[in-house]
């Protein structure tokens, strides 16, 4: 690493800090635009007692879920289990501490904590247990909760192409919550496809600029399909 | 006969109007695409960041990075646009989409909706149903009069953990198409075949029975 040039050597670089008990963002929706290997290097590490923040927390055998099958995770905040069995089964039995968080409040309580905005009042939730505990006010006649920001000690992000400065751009829907996971994050980690020359990119189709980026790595990626259904 | 999946996507789209964007939730709503009328033009929403969601793709349209919220390989229509997880429920939460298409376990006289979780039995996550549903004003939720074992889900107070407090309007089952208001279902139309009294049978809320109440007609 020099100067802007976000490039590192290995992955092990990429994550060289990551330490038991810490928070780590995780961008993707479903197995889609997923940081595979920062995932599988997380594995390799073999890291305990995280705090992962994502929207869902991988299948059976592949993205967060093999860091459930090694029990690195101690809470989870998601928005959907979904069909993951080992995750509703390690929640069901207390195991794992899960804080389920709506979509919408999800992507918003990362917004925040990238602009440094402490917290924010939303009616997602008003009246339903995700309300439990938390301040609520009427405001104009609506119920509203307040809802704390979240950041995490590492943000890892799936892009499709950077250049040296850590300027990114996603791939059609790998976007999810890949931009706003790259804003909250104290350590943000991003891996591409295909790194390019300062230049290359046009400034103007820029999703994350370079200045939320710290560590910056190529790689290569399995992209498994979830739900791969054709037109009848 | 109660409606079958394609008529009740049927149905639901006579609520459709052209230039509404639209977000259809997983199962019966997501048919509901079928049966645009034609020459109108709708755009669907998916909450994972596409506007203007297309068909299924064929075998070599198939890409890993184009997916909808139910997590299927999708396409996107010419002019559609792809954004980040906070701009699409920016759309949601502030109230730009005009009509939500969305399940339900159980919904009550007073507009309250079920549909994320039974306890100690089933966890799926709310996903982005609870913004859904705070964030629109036209909603309709689609859901079957009662379990397999004959219980209401038209409840006086719903029984599961709420999605939502409030919010629900609209209901079409497979026996029926009905509205709430002031903490009453009102029968609005019935199934082809469906008598009124299967409707009230099954109906363990409070529901007001208007003198005429339509057969909907496929």
């Amino acid at each position: 690493m020099s100067g802007l040039d976000k490039r590192v050597g290995s992955y092990a670089e990429a994550l060289d800090g990551l330490q038991d008990g810490m928070t780590v963002l995780a961008g993707g929706f479903g197995l889609c635009g997923i940081p595979e290997n920062l995932i599988a290097e997380i594995r390799r590490r073999g890291v305990r007692d995280l705090t992962v923040v994502s929207n869902n927390c991988g299948v059976d055998g592949f993205g967060l879920g093999v860091l459930l099958e090694d029990r690195q995770i101690r809470k989870m905040i998601a928005s959907y289990v979904g069909e993951n069995a080992l995750f509703e089964q390690q929640l069901l039995s207390g195991e794992l501490e899960v804080e389920l968080t709506p979509q919408g409040t999800l992507a918003e309580k990362l917004r925040a904590g990238g602009a440094g905005i402490p917290a924010f009042f939303t009616a997602t939730g008003y009246g339903t247990p995700v309300a439990e505990g938390k301040e609520a006010r009427e405001i104009n006649g609506r119920h509203y909760i307040l809802e704390p920001a979240i950041t995490g000690d590492f943000a890892i992000v799936k892009g499709w192409k950077a250049d040296h400065f850590g300027n990114v751009v996603y791939r059609h829907t790998a976007q999810n919550f890949n931009p706003v996971v790259a804003t909250a994050g104290r350590i943000t980690v991003v891996e591409v496809e295909e790194i390019v020359e300062p230049g290359e990119l046009d400034p103007t189709q820029i999703h994350t600029p370079g200045i939320y980026v710290d560590r910056l790595i190529c790689g290569s990626f399995e992209k498994r399909i979830e739900k791969r259904t054709l037109r009848a | 006969m109660a409606l079958t999946r394609e008529q009740m996507a049927q149905r639901v789209a006579r609520e459709l109007q052209d230039g509404f964007y639209v977000n259809l939730g997983i199962g019966i709503p997501t048919l509901v695409a079928n049966y645009v009328p034609e020459g109108m033009q709708v755009m669907l929403q998916s909450e994972n960041g596409l506007l203007g969601m297309g068909a299924f793709p064929t075998e070599d349209e198939v890409d890993a990075d184009m997916i909808n919220a139910g997590k299927q390989t999708v396409t996107a229509i010419k002019g559609a646009a792809i954004f980040d997880s906070s701009q699409s429920f920016a759309m949601i939460r502030g109230g730009h989409v005009d009509l939500t298409v969305l399940g339900a376990f159980e919904v009550d006289v007073h507009g309250n909706i079920a549909s994320w979780m039974i306890p100690g039995k089933l966890v799926k996550g709310m996903g982005g149903a609870m913004d859904l549903v705070a964030g629109a004003d036209n909603i309709i939720v689609t859901m079957t009069h009662a379990s397999k074992d004959g219980e209401s889900k038209l409840l006086e107070r719903c029984s599961l953990p709420l999605t939502g407090s409030g919010c629900i309007r609209k209901v079409l089952t497979d026996l029926a198409y009905l509205e709430i208001e002031n903490n009453a279902f009102v029968l609005r139309e019935r199934a082809p075949g469906v008598s009124v009294e299967e409707i009230v049978a099954k109906t363990a809320g409070k529901l007001i029975v208007p003198e005429h109440v339509p057969e909907m007609q496929f």
